[in-house]
């Protein structure tokens, strides 16, 4: 899918506001849509759902296991509800309430975790997910959609709310860029092509989406032809963007606010070396917690800009050179 | 819809026949958790053929109510009681265990659609059961919901985050019942981890509480007419009951919550069940 970027990438609203929204949007237009949180409905934007919706909100205390069980039984009863609160607590905390009763069983949950990456910056890293791709992509039959700005965001909700079975959405602390236009669509499962290229393929998702469209311009300015793809879904994978990406461009860079082992990276790899196996690298968070400061400051030291983007293409295109030479 | 059976000679003869597919199924599979099953016989008898309004000829019925086994290891005493209702052949209960069966080892609905939940990891069907009720008060529906809890399984957080849900959310058409036998899987659950004062902490939650024997047929009817007429509170039957009841050598006896009859014990145990 074929893309319509604003580059001058202005800030817009923050991914969890978006979520919070969209979320009223879709309230008003299905009846059944409901929402349960856990304490951080001023932080997850849900409360704007509560407040236009008070009886099909859920306040669920601090108590994430008892949201996940609750949003499965409103689920198994038609609704379609949407559970909030920070992924570390939300994935984490109720991980086990979402194997066994939401994958399991297939029911219809949507569970957007709020202030994922290290990009939250000041509060440290126990208010940090980076683990919640590979753990919500380790669970059979759920959605995983990791949207890059407010547009995408939006999309993401409504997909949510179309598909029926689980669904977990990523959403971000801080203001993010705008990248797309209103009018992009967000087919599920299918990556958006933000420019195509020849030479390499950069593959992101979510925040760094916008750093790998800055990382893009240096390298084009080197001369480079860059196929930037933005992976808003991560489950199921858009295999055919991924395989034509290695056979086309023989290099590729994937960059995610993650741990670096079991996020998209590693997804990507897999399917890479099922199909045209190449020369790949990864910007990601390596095996590491990272701390407090401002976000700028976080993702300079932990290694998730557009510069660390482009060093590790240029890695990539020097390996594929000595390839091909 | 179900034809209910209020003469509680009629329903303790059905019990007799549950705990005779009990140990029948468990002595087949050759595994199995048949103390917890039979202690749950009269509450499932009980809910099945006099309380719950259902239909085993159409499962998804919406205003059917709704039935949760949380301790999901009693699956045995679920599976006997569902097929006595219609919903599954009787002769097909020895299949307990085996690919493919509807009665998988812990309840699925993935194999048998006629349940309401999957279980058996525990601490999770009570906030299972107050979703349900929230949806049905949503909708301004009837039905009402019902989960059975285990003793051990009240040592999970998670029942206490959902006992607090409930209270805190007046969802009055749900109704939990404990089995409580007072034996867990490595002993009695007084040296595992003490639940007592264990009414006491369902009140101070905002429960109403309703103790009594469950293996009193009619003591459980009547606590279950009392629940549904309780307003703005869910309501908690913290039942009595015997591990292994109705088996000699299985009453009281921590072994049986996880080890299946041999053949010898099935059937000695069948009869002293006949």
């Amino acid at each position: 899918m074929a893309a319509v970027v604003n580059s001058e990438l202005k800030l817009g609203m923050a991914t969890r506001e978006a979520f919070g929204r969209a979320l009223v949007e879709l309230g008003r237009r299905n009846p059944n849509v409901v929402a349960v949180d856990a304490d951080l409905s001023k932080s997850t934007y849900t409360h704007l759902f509560a407040k236009e919706f008070p009886e099909r909100f859920f306040s669920c205390g601090i108590a994430e296991a008892n949201m996940i069980g609750v949003a499965a039984g409103l689920a198994s009863a038609g609704k379609i509800p949407f559970a909030a609160s920070f992924a570390s607590f939300a994935v984490n905390k109720g991980f086990e309430q979402m194997r066994v009763l939401v994958a399991y069983p297939g029911v219809n949950v949507k569970i957007v975790g709020t202030h994922c990456g290290i990009s939250i910056g000041e509060d440290g890293p126990s208010q940090m997910a980076i683990e919640d791709i590979g753990l919500a992509c380790s669970l059979p039959g759920f959605i995983v959609l990791s949207p890059a700005d407010e547009v995408a965001m939006r999309a993401a909700v409504w997909s949510a709310a179309e598909h029926r079975g689980p669904v977990y959405i990523r959403a971000g602390r801080p203001k993010a860029p705008v990248i797309y236009g209103p009018e992009q669509q967000f087919p599920l499962g299918q990556a958006i092509e933000v420019f195509p290229g020849k030479d390499l393929t950069i593959i992101a998702t979510g925040l760094l989406v916008a750093e790998a469209i800055r990382a893009r311009a240096e390298l084009e300015a080197d001369g480079v032809s860059v196929r930037l793809l933005d992976m808003h879904t991560i489950k199921p994978l858009d295999a055919a963007a991924i395989a034509g990406a290695a056979a086309e461009t023989g290099a590729i860079v994937v960059a995610e606010e993650h741990l670096a082992d079991g996020g998209l990276g590693v997804r990507v790899a897999q399917l890479v070396a099922r199909t045209h196996p190449c020369c790949m690298e990864f910007v990601g968070i390596n095996d590491t917690y990272a701390e407090s400061a401002t976000p700028e400051q976080l993702l300079e030291k932990y290694g998730l800009t557009a510069r660390n983007i482009v060093e590790a293409a240029q890695r990539v295109l020097a390996r594929k050179r000595k390839r091909a030479g | 819809m179900f034809k209910h059976i209020q003469d509680i000679n009629t329903l303790a003869a059905v019990a007799r026949r549950i705990r005779r597919h009990i140990i029948t199924m468990t002595g087949a599979a050759g595994s199995g958790h048949p103390g917890g099953s039979l202690s749950a016989v009269e509450i499932l008898v009980t809910l099945f053929f006099s309380v719950l309004r259902h239909a085993p000829e159409r499962p998804d019925w919406p205003d059917r109510d709704r039935f949760i086994l949380s301790k999901g290891h009693a699956a045995p005493v679920l599976y006997a009681v569902m097929a006595e209702c219609g919903y599954v052949p009787v002769e097909q209960l020895t299949t307990l265990r085996e690919l493919g069966s509807p009665f998988q080892g812990h309840p699925d609905r993935r194999f048998l659609p006629a349940l309401e939940a999957s279980t058996g990891s525990l601490g999770q069907g009570l906030s299972l059961a107050l979703g349900m009720g929230a949806a049905a008060r949503l909708e301004g529906a009837a039905w009402r919901t019902y989960v059975v809890l285990g003793d051990g399984e009240c040592q999970e957080g998670q029942i206490w985050e959902a006992a607090m849900f409930g209270a805190f959310h007046k969802i009055d058409n749900v109704c939990a019942i404990v089995d409580y036998n007072k034996i867990q899987l490595d002993g009695f659950v007084k040296d595992v981890m003490e639940l007592e004062p264990f009414a006491a902490k369902w009140s101070g939650f905002g429960w109403h509480v309703i103790e009594l024997d469950g293996h009193d047929i009619a003591a459980l009817s009547k606590a279950f007419a009392e629940a549904a007429a309780v307003k703005g509170r869910p309501t908690v039957i913290i039942a009595h009951t015997v591990k292994g009841k109705g088996v000699s050598f299985m009453e009281n006896n921590p072994k049986y919550h996880g080890v299946a009859p041999t053949p010898a014990e099935v059937e000695l145990a069948l009869k002293e069940l006949s």
